[in-house]
């Protein structure tokens, strides 16, 4: 697995739906286009959640992967 | 959620073959205890996470989840498919779905007690509260309308609600809503 540098870091642990998806959406506003930001959550329903999210807004979603508990996301801003 | 009505696209405007076509959503929130509070907010701040155009329109008991004092309430009186848990204990004791007469939820005091057993659940297991969901819903600009008509029913007045918010009425919305969007009402 390549390991992916990430501009920026969202910690969504502990949170259900709709958070990360909300945090999700502020947070890639705050980096420049295509910079990535790296996105952890432990719930469970985070992964179809964030591919449908990242589809929708047309950011791309580089790498997601399980650790443990632990959803890691990493998305590139597109615009 | 009692009716889920998508809107047929108009041929010359948003299409099902164009995934870039903007999406609008728009939501009748109509209840207002704390169980039915979750899904419109839920739904509407996603949407704008999504980049989605949303608004809600509140009404009849949906208009009160803007007031200021904000304070929904959810009773198991009535609402046989409530499970009754306790938000505390071991994980085999919170599990076990409480046998409650019915008698005993018309007691006083225990719909506070069914509220105060729901939050705490819902904040041990990392749900946002519902002031917060409101509050993500405001920041993220999803379009709340009050409804005109509920607010003079109620004698509830434009400062008794939070800022940023339109009062219209089923007018206001159904413009909204026929302008392409999705329709959802609860």
């Amino acid at each position: 697995m390549t390991t992916l540098q990430a501009d920026k870091e969202l910690d969504c642990s502990g949170m259900l739906c709709p958070v990360p998806v909300i945090k999700t959406s502020k947070a890639i506003k705050e980096i420049q286009v295509g910079q990535v930001l790296k996105m952890i959550s432990t719930d469970p329903g985070a992964p179809p959640d964030m591919v449908a999210w990242a589809r929708q807004t047309g950011n791309e979603l580089l790498d997601s992967h399980q650790e443990d508990k632990k959803y890691i996301f990493y998305f590139k801003r597109l615009k | 959620m009692q009716y889920a009505i998508r809107n047929q696209p108009s041929a010359k405007s948003m299409s099902k073959s164009d995934p870039n076509a903007p999406k609008r959503l728009a939501i009748i929130a109509s209840k207002g205890t704390l169980d039915w509070a979750y899904p419109p907010l839920i739904l509407a701040s996603a949407g704008a996470a999504m980049g989605w155009d949303v608004a809600i329109f509140h009404t009849f008991y949906g208009l009160p989840l803007l007031l200021k004092d904000l304070e929904a309430e959810v009773s198991p009186l009535g609402n046989p498919a409530m499970p009754m848990k306790m938000p505390f204990g071991p994980d085999g004791f919170q599990k076990i779905n409480w046998p409650i007469p019915t008698a005993m939820m018309a007691t006083p005091g225990f719909n506070a007690l069914a509220t105060t057993l729901m939050k705490q659940t819902f904040k041990n297991k990392g749900v946002a509260s519902i002031p917060e969901m409101r509050a993500m819903c405001v920041e993220a600009g999803v379009n709340m309308i009050a409804c005109q008509m509920t607010m003079d029913v109620m004698g509830i007045k434009k400062e008794d609600l939070i800022d940023g918010i339109e009062i219209g009425g089923a007018a206001t919305f159904l413009k909204y809503a026929s302008e392409n969007a999705m329709c959802l009402a609860f």
